[in-house]
């Protein structure tokens, strides 16, 4: 039958698939038909008309986008009719409105400009008519210009299908027509979220990159691809370069994970690459001052108060932070210098304070801790349940593919989070548990499922082992008694049950609201034994996923920035291990004890046994709980260096301060959440003589007698691939185009998008039967609040990188505190009001933001400013295996000021 | 683009916002049930002001520049409130020829508004329509249900005196 599906077009036959349209045949075959509202992949509008085509007996020229291709259709692409209508209609669109290619960023990249030179369009017989709507300048990010636009809904589309942002859409009608915000009101006031989408849909200039403003041409810019440096998506993205600065930044197109979309970070917070505070030369701090040093003396002074302090109290008084900012290869290094040159285990990053718990919890489940499948696997769920994860807000992009696929109807949403956030407003449920009570819910659940039989039976037997104990730990958590603990009513409890346990596949998202307690380890293995009970593990569309925070930090604990284990997870006391590393580094003597933790390192400095610490790009003195104490413990150090490109409060302390490169000055690689790692390119030269942060380690090494002699990052890769069993095969040559997933061991394995597929990588997965602990600090009579810490769209961890935009800042500046409007009634609060919130540990200023977003009793308060450092509140209670704080529950106050 | 924040406001009483919250209920859910849910709204408060078309959005959960869309495209919706008496100019062929239209001008002066918008004391709002039917009676003018012919200027502002 298939044989008879044959279209011809411009008189050469073509076979075609049903229901593809005449477009995407022409398209397959490399048969040119201009479009300019058409989105690859989505709904066709034929709102343009531009890609008209003459088809034998049909009346009229009909859209090539949204005609579906038929058997014996005769089509022209080209005839004298159809270039006649496209003529007119590029004549139309030129009257409308006012193009002046001159001084328009679009020039030399327009549509619009390209088919009226294809079609010799050189004078337009209608008379002009200018836009009757001024052009909207009063953001940092965005310039709408409505004299250029043409009406044609790419961005509309954009906003609405592709990120399902939905801020804008078609206002007004007939000539008046204009593309609008709610209300039409400006974007900053409207629920715009700046992801700019539409400005890199829109095929004219009309939607412009406001940074970029008569600073560059299109034809002026070089292109770098590279990959982003905020949180762990891993969006692959295209850097223009001018003269050595980002003029301006678009996704890759056509490429996983993000197909050409960003968010607002990844497209408009590239500043701080180019900002003046750049650290540009070494400092060393004398009479409690910094000086400038040569680059000479500063490492020779790190290398030679390292070896002072190694010498006279051993290599375990020092400590080095690790970074999830920098590349697999500069982690590589860094805990090889930690353990090959100082001779300790003490390495660590900040995964620490964000999935210790993941890394641990599912590693205890499945032998791995990482996402176990990939994005675009949302795809092929039935349903998604998403808990501890705003995800809209710090991970956007794989929040527009959960989106787009709750839009789609096939997949349904349950959202588990105290807060109101946005992904609420996609989900068919959203249960609102009191913080900290997840193991009780999962519980809860489980105990539905398997009562009423949902699980199951033939996936637990063969593959699982623990049931058991599961199955009679649940026993007791019956929908009334987990009512009684989460706060969410009985009903609900059982109804979220069925929707998961019917579904096949489901999977799981989660991120810090389940990890960072001081349950976050059986938080974690809460989600596994959820997942394995209903088999959603090991097949496509299923999983447990976490969503990774940072940039690299997948990359960072996979390179054995850990104090526990080497590259590639391998053991510290493993005598095999260490043996292969000893051999691969011609060294003799790993120390085989796990090292100390970020938090372990701190408490240990404040208690005098770390005397140097070594921070390489991290910002412990915002990042970490409790950080009066933080900074307390720190300050005993005997000696402090601090790698970074800004001066972070955590440099100010530092006696050597080492100015270091940027993600866009380097090359390298860094693996997303989904296990995929992807190349990172250079676009830029570092400022001033700060160097990049494999050539400090290096040199640093050198200095202190173990030479590391390195020509390239790929040269390190080569290595690093040597002794990394499951990073074996990735070569920067197959980096070229996409990224691959780990395992990959070898040069021509495919790379594995799904883990546990057949079989756990332990083995069996392990059940693990766990009893509700409630959180470390509860609300009382002197602290009668809930206070949960997290991130906003805007900003990013300590706020380092992008508070040095204006278009970030603009939207987010200053810290907040969130609270519902019921609270607000109770404690007389006022929008905008001052408050100050205290916590048994210290206390902050903030205004108040009243917002139906927070449940009463609960308090929200972003953890990025330095300023007003929610971490100042938060406690260090830690969970006894992952060691992560309860940044996610603490107890506070609050007053008016 | 008017001016969403000028021009007269009518308030919005509990009970209004009580029937509004009642017909969202009602079509929650449903697809397709936006231009009922505004065509119901506008019934029960006269306009769809921002604040209505807010409500209406998180209601429905149909996003607020979708409503504004709507609620701009259509003539019948309004976000402008109607006064106590509704003018109707007609503007058709007839009615043009015989000075419909100065008789629209002197309105526009008298009451210093435009077509489809309110006086600021909520007297009278304007509209302008395309044959009523009664071209015999040219120029017409209906004000509510009344139909007003064989209008001149004198007497279109003699017959808006009757309208308190």
């Amino acid at each position: 039958m298939a044989s008879e599906n044959i279209i011809t077009i411009n008189g050469t036959e073509y076979p075609f698939e049903p229901n593809e349209t005449i477009l995407e045949v022409a398209e397959r075959n490399n048969i040119y038909i201009p479009t300019l509202c058409h989105i690859k992949g989505y709904t066709p509008t034929g709102a343009c008309r531009m890609c008209v085509v003459e088809v034998k007996g049909a009346r009229t020229l009909l859209p090539a986008c949204a005609t579906p291709a038929a058997r014996n259709m005769v089509v022209e692409t080209e005839s004298e009719r159809v270039v006649k209508s496209r003529k007119i209609n590029i004549e139309l669109l030129l009257s409308s409105g006012h193009h002046n290619c001159l001084t328009c960023e679009a020039n030399g990249n327009c549509r619009l400009q390209d088919l009226a030179y294809r079609y010799q369009v050189e004078t337009v017989r209608f008379p002009e008519t200018p836009s009757k709507y001024p052009a909207e300048t009063n953001n940092a990010m965005i310039i709408r210009d409505f004299s250029r636009c043409i009406m044609c809904g790419r961005c509309v589309q954009a906003c609405n299908e592709v990120q399902v942002n939905r801020a804008i859409s078609y206002g007004y009608r007939g000539a008046a027509s204009k593309i609008v915000a709610i209300g039409d009101l400006p974007l900053n006031e409207s629920d715009c979220v700046f992801c700019g989408e539409c400005v890199q849909a829109c095929p004219v200039g009309a939607l412009i990159e406001k940074p970029r403003r008569f600073q560059a041409r299109n034809w002026e810019e070089s292109v770098v691809k590279t990959t982003c440096p905020y949180c762990g998506v891993g969006c692959q993205l295209d850097l223009h370069i001018k003269d050595n600065k980002i003029v301006r930044v678009t996704g890759t197109e056509e490429i996983p994970p993000n197909y050409g979309s960003l968010c607002v970070k990844g497209r408009f917070g590239y500043d701080f690459v180019n900002d003046s505070e750049r650290l540009r030369v070494p400092l060393i701090k004398k009479d409690g001052e910094f000086r400038e040093a040569s680059w000479n003396d500063a490492l020779s002074l790190v290398a030679k108060r390292l070896e002072d302090t190694k010498s006279k109290n051993g290599p375990d008084s020092i400590s080095v932070f690790s970074s999830a900012k920098i590349t697999n290869e500069e982690n590589y290094l860094a805990q090889k210098f930690t353990r090959a040159v100082i001779g300790t285990n003490n390495v660590d990053h900040c995964a620490r304070l964000c999935h210790a718990s993941t890394v641990a919890g599912l590693a205890l489940a499945f032998g791995s801790g990482a996402m176990t499948n990939p994005i675009a696997d949302i795809n092929k769920s039935e349903v998604i349940l998403v808990t501890g994860s705003n995800t809209t807000e710090a991970h956007p992009v794989i929040s527009s593919y959960i989106k787009r696929a709750v839009e789609s109807g096939r997949v349904k949403l349950i959202v588990i989070d105290p807060r109101r956030i946005e992904l609420t407003r996609f989900s068919t449920m959203w249960l609102r548990q009191t913080l900290g009570t997840d193991v009780a819910w999962a519980n809860g659940m489980m105990h539905v499922i398997i009562k009423e039989g949902l699980y199951d039976k033939e996936y637990v037997e063969s593959r699982t082992e623990g049931f058991d104990e599961l199955k009679k730990m649940v026993e007791k958590y019956n929908p009334e008694y987990v009512s009684n603990i989460t706060g969410i009513p009985a009903e609900e409890i059982i109804k979220a049950a069925r929707l998961y346990g019917n579904a096949k596949p489901a999977s799981i998202f989660f991120a810090m609201g389940i990890t960072q307690h001081s349950t976050g380890t059986d938080n974690v293995k809460s989600m596994a034994n959820l997942a394995m009970l209903c088999g959603n593990v090991g097949v496509p569309g299923g999983g447990v996923n976490p969503l990774r925070g940072q940039n690299n930090v997948q990359g960072a604990c996979d390179l054995g920035a850990l104090p526990n284990v080497y590259s590639g997870y391998q053991q510290v006391a493993s005598p095999d291990a260490r043996e292969k590393m000893e051999k691969a580094w011609g060294v003799k003597n790993l120390p085989d004890k796990p090292g100390l933790t970020v938090t372990e390192t701190v408490e240990m400095a404040g208690k005098g046994k770390v005397k140097a610490l070594y921070i390489i790009g991290e910002n412990p003195l915002v990042s970490d709980p409790d950080l009066n104490h933080a900074e307390e413990c720190l300050k005993k150090l005997e000696f402090l260096v601090v790698q970074d490109i800004f001066m972070s409060p955590t440099a100010k302390l530092a006696d050597v301060v080492l100015p270091s490169a940027s993600f866009a000055e380097k090359d390298g690689t860094f693996t997303n959440t989904e296990r995929r790692s992807q190349r990172v390119r250079k676009a830029v030269d570092t400022p001033g003589e700060a160097r990049q942060d494999w050539e400090i380690i290096c040199d640093l090494s050198s200095r202190m007698g173990y030479p590391m002699a390195y020509n390239s990052p790929e040269a390190i890769a080569e290595e690093m691939n040597s002794v990394t069993p499951s990073y074996g095969g990735i070569s920067y040559r197959r980096l070229e185009k996409k990224g691959l997933h780990w395992p990959c061991p070898t040069e021509d394995h495919p790379g594995t998008p799904i883990l546990h597929v057949g079989q756990f990588t332990k083995g069996k997965g392990s059940f693990y039967a766990l009893e509700y602990i409630p959180p470390a600090e509860l609300p009382d009579k002197d602290y009668p609040l809930y206070l949960t810490t997290g991130r906003v769209l805007y900003h990013f961890h300590t706020g380092t990188m992008t508070m040095q935009s204006e278009g970030l800042n603009e939207m987010v500046p200053e810290c907040f505190v969130e609270i519902s409007p019921e609270d607000a009634l109770d404690y007389n609060v006022k929008q905008g009001g001052m408050l100050r919130v205290k916590s048994r540990r210290g206390e902050i200023e903030a205004r108040a933001n009243i917002s139906d977003k927070s449940i009463k009793g609960s308090i929200f308060i972003p953890f990025h400013f330095a300023e007003a450092a929610a971490n100042k509140l938060t406690n260090a209670a830690l969970d006894p295996i992952a060691k992560i704080p309860e940044f996610k529950v603490c107890a506070i106050s609050i007053e008016n000021i | 683009m008017p001016d969403i924040n000028s021009g007269p406001k009518k308030e919005i009483t509990p009970e209004m916002w009580g029937e509004v919250d009642q017909i969202i209920d009602k079509y929650k859910n449903k697809p397709g049930s936006l231009i009922p849910v505004l065509e119901e709204c506008q019934y029960v408060c006269g306009y769809l002001p921002m604040v209505l078309q807010e409500r209406i959005s998180k209601g429905l959960n149909i996003p607020g520049s979708t409503v504004y869309g709507v609620v701009t495209f259509y003539s019948f919706f309004t976000m402008v409130p109607k006064g106590r008496h509704t003018i109707k100019i007609c503007l058709g062929t007839a009615c043009y020829v015989r000075g419909g239209k100065a008789n629209l001008e002197v309105i526009q002066n008298q009451l210093d508004i435009d077509v489809g918008e309110t006086t600021n004391d909520l007297r009278f709002s304007l509209d302008s329509v395309r044959c009523l039917g009664a071209c015999g009676l040219a120029p017409v003018m209906v004000i509510d249900e009344d139909v007003h012919g064989l209008m001149t200027k004198e007497k279109t502002l003699d017959v808006l005196e009757k309208y308190k």
